[in-house]
């Protein structure tokens, strides 16, 4: 039987899952999924949190610790999540409507503060949940439910907020390249402070259906020839070429400024610790020191007893505790 | 800190989070709170623990329940505005079993209203003002050292029963400084952790609470807003589900009501008259009692500790044969528990403007109910 390489990543019994036919969540899932099994990441220490919508309801199909919150409150709830424990990685899964608009203060924070998540916003241009009204990212004269004669708001560019606000990385990219989504998340997950992975996505259910666009391929079709990669652009751009009808997609913002994690020293004050019970080891006579046990020890020093014996060096009586707690 | 000490209210119930093992605390300025974040801004970096403010005070309630999940029991302080704020999250805290700290310190509403000010008009907004059905459990202090005693009964009593607890604190106690006294060590309950692989969401039938758990371990743990089975998992097309969930998630409070329910009785036995009160309006009306009590007027005192559940074996005893008089910082708000618990005719005085009562005032006010 032919089984798909990321089921051992899904919630199995929770399948099927509840979004349409032709939804670009599955695109970005598989690449995500795909980003994740190349990282070899310890998958106990991985968190995902989203808001409401439908790119919200993935952390329910995915098999990590998975916290569903309220609408546009994701990287509030992700932020308490990270600075609490800052050995998990957390990322938060969202939106456009969840983050753009009633989460924005939320976002513009978190891209400021430069908080240790990795947030892939599915901007689907619409609210799809509820059955296709128009968000903050939907484009002029575009028809939804609630623009029927076209919209006429200005849309929000996601990406370029993020980086004026203040993220460490940024990256976009439709649904219509799906390597590059899995290429940016991979690198986007290595880094620190906040990254942002914008990811343009079809929805011919609620959104392309109104605008001639019927079906996913004719959404991805329109991806294709409307969206421009940032070094063609910026080619172009010089050239003083009108550039208005198309999407910059690549990756838009690689910087390295110290995430919030760094700045509390919750960074430093691990290695400090390890340093520290190191050397009172050092100190007693007639221990061997034997380096890897101890960082494995160290990863669980968070349980205070084991940090009470491993600080007398009884490394032993450590380890046998920590045996017995897995054991139960 | 510890010993004997001269605090402000705010600083006590700070200390109080810190002694009951607090380690997150987030928050947004507001009068009349700001000095609980203010005290801890300056505390837990020290203790290698987190103070973290937000933008706003939705994200300072979000931050908490997400630092629960991380393992770490945690806080946010907050006035009026800011708690109308934290409402949808205070029903997610609910509905997902968080054990959370909320600490109101109570100024005039509605809107800005008087913000230096005291008040207690959020009562009845604490109990219901999240939508759907639900039970949080509400505590009020009168001293500065019940701000640091009820903030560690606070954080027990959301950890047993794995529910929001809302410390409703008002201004006048808030800000008042009184001489404490801090112990060394507290009596702290961490709510037991469940084993890997079960239904983290099924409750023991006795006591109505599931066993809690935290990210990180591998467990797998799926935590939602949405009506869910006992795996954690959403279902919200079952009847069924619905009603087993929302139903336990209120009758874990009320069946439990008289292990939470916290009262002070005085001079009960005899008396004519009851009055009900609770918070720092109390400390005027003790003072009454104690006069009328000494011109040979029988009359006693409730003093609600525990807003929500309330104690209704003990009210509907007391105003059997006695004449019950609430009196609030508000327009009735107890009063319309009491009268409902009591089914009797209720006597209140309830007094708004940002004063407290004065003793003379509540006598001048029972002297002419009771036609003494």
């Amino acid at each position: 039987m032919v089984v798909h390489p990321s089921i051992t990543f899904l919630r199995e019994e929770r399948l099927p899952h509840i979004l349409c036919e032709g939804c670009g969540i599955g695109t970005i899932v598989n690449a995500l999924l795909e980003a994740i099994s190349e990282l070899e990441v310890d998958r106990e220490k991985l968190v995902f949190v989203s808001g409401i919508g439908c790119s919200s309801r993935v952390p329910g199909y995915l098999k990590f610790d998975s916290l569903h919150t309220t609408h546009g409150r994701a990287l509030a709830f992700a932020t308490g999540l990270k600075l609490a424990n800052p050995e998990l990685e957390v990322i938060v899964i969202t939106g456009d409507g969840d983050m753009a608009s009633i989460g924005g203060n939320h976002f513009l924070h978190a891209a400021r503060r430069n908080i240790d998540i990795l947030t892939i916003c599915v901007n689907n241009h619409t609210y799809g949940m509820t059955g296709g009204q128009a968000s903050p990212t939907t484009p002029r004269k575009w028809k939804s439910t609630t623009t029927p004669y076209g919209a006429i708001e200005p849309p929000m560019d996601i990406s370029k907020v993020a980086e004026a606000a203040g993220a460490n990385y940024v990256a976009r990219w439709s649904t219509a390249s799906p390597l590059q989504i899995k290429e940016a998340i991979n690198k986007a997950f290595q880094k620190e402070g906040f990254r942002l992975v914008e990811v343009l996505s079809h929805c011919p259910t609620a959104f392309g259906r109104r605008n001639k666009l019927r079906t996913a391929i004719d959404m991805l079709k329109w991806y294709k020839d409307h969206t421009i990669s940032i070094e063609k652009a910026e080619k172009l751009g010089e050239k003083g070429e009108d550039l208005s009808a198309f999407v910059v997609v690549g990756e838009l913002v690689d910087r390295n400024e110290p995430g919030l994690c760094r700045l509390y020293g919750l960074t430093e004050k691990k290695e400090e610790e390890e340093k520290k019970i190191e050397k009172r080891m050092k100190k007693r006579d007639g221990i061997k020191i034997d380096k890897e046990k101890i960082l494995r020890l160290l990863e669980k020093l968070s349980s205070p007893r084991v940090r009470a014996l491993m600080e007398e060096g009884e490394i032993e009586k450590a380890e046998n505790l920590l045996k017995g707690e897995d054991e139960k | 800190m510890k010993g004997k000490l001269f605090l402000q209210g705010n600083i006590a119930c700070a200390e109080g989070a810190i002694a009951a093992g607090m380690r997150f605390f987030a928050g947004y300025p507001i009068t009349p709170s700001t000095e609980v974040a203010e005290w801890l801004a300056k505390r837990l970096p020290k203790l290698n623990c987190i103070y973290q403010q937000m933008e706003d005070e939705i994200a300072s309630i979000s931050a908490i329940i997400g630092a629960r999940w991380a393992g770490t029991k945690s806080m946010t302080a907050t006035s009026g505005p800011g708690f109308s704020l934290m409402m949808e999250n205070l029903g997610y805290a609910a509905m997902t079993e968080t054990p959370i700290v909320v600490v109101n310190v109570q100024r005039s509403g509605p809107s800005t209203g008087q913000p230096t000010l005291t008040a207690s008009g959020d009562i009845l907004q604490a109990m219901h003002g999240s939508h759907g059905d639900y039970e949080v459990i509400l505590l009020s202090p009168n001293s500065v050292q019940e701000m640091f005693d009820l903030t560690v009964e606070a954080f027990n009593l959301s950890e047993r029963y794995r529910v929001p607890v809302l410390l409703m604190s008002d201004e006048v106690v808030g800000h008042m400084r009184e001489n404490v006294y801090l112990p060394e060590k507290v009596e702290s309950y961490d709510a037991p952790l469940s084993e890997k692989g079960i239904d983290y969401f099924k409750a023991d039938p006795e006591t109505l609470v599931p066993e809690m758990q935290v990210f990180g371990k591998g467990y797998n743990v799926h935590v939602t807003g949405l009506t869910h089975d006992e795996r954690g998992y959403p279902n919200t097309n079952e009847q069924d589900v619905h009603s087993k969930l929302v139903r336990r998630l209120c009758k874990k409070i009320i069946d439990n009501a008289e292990e939470i329910v916290n009262y002070e009785l005085s001079y009960g036995e005899d008396a004519d008259a009851i009055v009900i009160v609770y918070g720092a309006v109390s400390r005027s009306a003790m003072e009454t009692v104690l006069k009328l009590r000494k011109k040979g007027r029988k009359v006693g005192l409730l003093r609600l500790i525990t807003l929500n559940p309330l104690p209704e074996k003990l009210i509907r005893k007391l105003t059997r044969h006695a004449i019950p008089i609430v009196i609030e910082m508000n327009l009735g708000q107890i009063k319309k528990e009491i009268e409902r618990i009591s089914k009797r005719k209720i006597y209140f005085y309830g007094k708004i403007g940002g004063e407290l009562p004065s003793p003379e005032e509540i006598e001048e006010f029972m002297m002419r109910v009771m036609k003494w």
